[in-house]
């Protein structure tokens, strides 16, 4: 279960989240859709607590991030944006490097690799070492990794970014598991037919603030739009306070 | 504890693996100053015998001019060719280098000498070339050693004690041992030394922090549930045990490559084996948290390895300025010297290098200082890790 309430961000003069909030429960796959520069990353950063919110409040199965972040991170497994391994270590060795983290070693550490490496069913190149894979290799390795500890809240930054047909469909399959599982899943992505294709429920977030919430029913229906693209441009097109104030910077 | 441990050896699995990092770190750093060393030695070695034992070479113009001075001069160690050559040419060839050393014995030579007049003879070299230098001064040597044997023989010859003509004569007592005059060239092993640890531990140091970073390892490894100051300080082991093995092989290869080189032959003695190493390894091995936190800093700043990298060749030179400062003031160990990092290292390797005992207390002075230095850097080094500018 996570929850973000008023989430403010600024990095010097710049306004990376103005107001976002949200609600992701579990055993539900939420997307956070929005075009690039929206916001995503960094609501996701303040999940993880790669970085500290300036206001507003984000919890993980109601343990504020900001207060316990140690606690926080254990009961999530995220995967950043643009994850990358250890070259010169095998598959294997780099989601055990991650399990040891977590706590687990001996027989504990081996059993949970394995069982990520029948998951995510990378058993064919587990002891290769990771120079050289692809990029949808490297992704399910870095997933892989994520997940090792078991966590009941995952995060997922634009991890389709890069991957071909193939790699997204398994990719997809493997975050229905996680579902199934009864995980609670934040999807990022900026293709609406991406987000379309496998969430329970959207929020739409430009200029750093929620435009919209819902299933993608709703989305079609609050913007009037049939078509998924069109719905998705309407959406994140700035609101009449917003054109005034894109106006009064040009003056 | 077990944390810094997992991470402690991953960092060492992970680079002895990459070729780059092994290379740098155990072989052209740790080899290059033990290496410079036995070349520099030999060059000097070379040039020291070839300017002693070789038969001079003199071209002689006008040699029969003076018979007895050409006779005193073959019976010396020399090759002389006799030329049939104006002065002017004789000029002429020492320029364009067809000779090194001519000797113009003017015509007017012998009726000087028969009057006992100073006769005149005219030495033609280009002083710009050192070894010219030295086999110009054999030449006058020899010349002038003819001169003084006459001039003696023509006062005894008038009754006259020729010690009379010497006012004064000097005696000089040189008290530099041989092991004193080593130390001169072999002071900048301490700074190879420090060099080579640098070296060892760069790659590490900018990976952990520019290189995860470019490489996108570095924001998964902050989503674990594992402090960024317990990251840092196995990272920072990790580093300094790559120095530690650095400053390990350059130690060992100095003390092989003194086995190859005939020190003797310049009137050096040094002893360094195995206590020696293991001493210098002792004294000199806290500076490693120094140089890891120090360029575990300057790569936080930077955005990706090519610009640490770049930063580095900087950071690498900071140790050489306390060594200078020593070098150039001809600093002795002394207590408040052994409370600067590096200086401390140099004076002491120097000492050990001489042959003299250590001062145990300078040495604990050297290395409690270096430790303190080196976990105030590595404060500073976790309180950069920290920032939230550092995912970039």
């Amino acid at each position: 279960m996570i929850k973000i309430q008023n989430l403010r961000k600024t990095f010097g003069d710049v306004v990376a989240v103005e107001d976002v909030s949200f609600e992701a429960p579990d055993g539900r796959i939420i997307g956070l859709l929005g075009p690039n520069g929206a916001g995503k990353s960094t609501t996701m950063r303040v999940l993880y607590t790669a970085i500290k919110p300036d206001t507003g409040i984000a919890t993980i199965d109601g343990i504020d991030v900001s207060q316990s972040p140690l606690e926080a991170r254990q009961k999530l497994g995220a995967l950043p944006h643009g994850a990358g391994l250890y070259q010169q270590l095998t598959a294997r060795e780099n989601i055990a490097y991650f399990a040891n983290m977590h706590g687990l070693t001996g027989a504990a550490s081996k059993k949970a690799v394995q069982e990520m490496i029948e998951l995510l069913e990378i058993e064919e190149f587990a002891d290769r070492r990771t120079k050289g894979f692809s990029q949808g290799q490297k992704t399910k390795v870095a997933l892989a990794r994520a997940l090792v500890h078991g966590p009941k809240n995952v995060i997922l930054d634009e991890p389709t970014n890069g991957l071909d047909v193939m790699a997204t469909r398994s990719l997809r399959q493997i975050v229905r598991k996680l579902k199934e599982q009864g995980k609670c899943v934040l999807f990022s992505s900026h293709v609406m037919q991406e987000v379309a294709a496998l969430c329970d429920e959207i929020v739409i977030i430009a200029d750093g603030k929620v435009s919209m919430t819902g299933t993608t029913d709703d989305i079609r229906q609050q913007t009037g739009c049939e078509d998924l693209e069109d719905a998705f441009v309407s959406a994140i097109t700035p609101s009449e306070t917003g054109q005034e104030r894109q106006a009064g910077a040009v003056q | 504890m077990s944390h810094i441990k997992t991470i402690f050896f991953k960092e060492i699995r992970d680079n002895f693996r990459d070729r780059r990092t092994m290379l740098s770190a155990l072989v052209f750093g740790p080899l290059f100053g033990p290496i410079f060393f036995a070349a520099i030695i030999s060059l000097t070695l070379k040039q020291a015998s070839d300017g002693n034992t070789k038969p001079l070479d003199i071209a002689i113009i006008g040699a029969d001019n003076a018979p007895s001075l050409i006779d005193y001069l073959e019976s010396r160690d020399t090759e002389l060719e006799r030329l049939d050559a104006t002065i002017d040419e004789g000029i002429e060839m020492v320029k364009a280098g067809d000779e090194e050393l001519v000797l113009v014995i003017s015509d007017d030579y012998a009726d000087q000498w028969n009057d006992a007049r100073p006769a005149r003879v005219t030495l033609i070299l280009d002083n710009s070339d050192a070894s010219v230098v030295r086999k110009g001064r054999r030449a006058r040597g020899m010349i002038r050693g003819y001169g003084s044997q006459v001039g003696s023989m023509r006062l005894l010859a008038r009754g006259v004690d020729p010690s009379i003509t010497r006012a004064i004569t000097i005696d000089e007592v040189d008290t530099s041992t041989p092991s004193g005059r080593a130390a001169l060239v072999l002071g900048m092993m301490s700074y190879f030394f420090l060099f080579s640890m640098l070296a060892g531990g760069m790659y590490l140091a900018i990976d952990t922090t520019a290189g995860e970073r470019e490489r996108g390892s570095l924001e998964p490894l902050l989503t674990l549930p594992v402090k960024r100051s317990t990251l840092l300080i196995g990272k920072l082991l990790a580093t300094c045990f790559f120095m530690s093995v650095s400053l390990i092989i350059a130690l060992i290869a100095f003390a092989s490559v003194l086995g190859f080189v005939p020190l003797q032959q310049l009137g050096m003695s040094v002893d360094f084996g195995p206590e020696q190493v293991l001493t210098a390894f002792i004294v000199t091995v806290p500076f490693a948290l120094i140089g890891a936190s120090l360029m575990t800093v300057v790569a936080s700043f930077t955005k990706n390895f090519k610009e640490a990298q770049s930063y580095m060749t900087f950071t690498m030179l900071i140790p050489t300025l306390p060594i200078v400062v020593a070098a150039i003031n001809n600093l002795k160990p002394s207590l408040e010297w052994m409370l600067v990092p590096s200086m401390s290292q140099h004076l002491l390797i120097l000492d050990l290098v001489k042959g003299e005992a250590i001062n145990p207390l300078f040495a604990a002075v050297s290395i409690g200082s270096s430790l303190v230095f080196g976990v105030l850097l590595s404060l500073i080094a976790i309180h950069f890790y920290k920032r939230e500018g550092l995912l970039g």
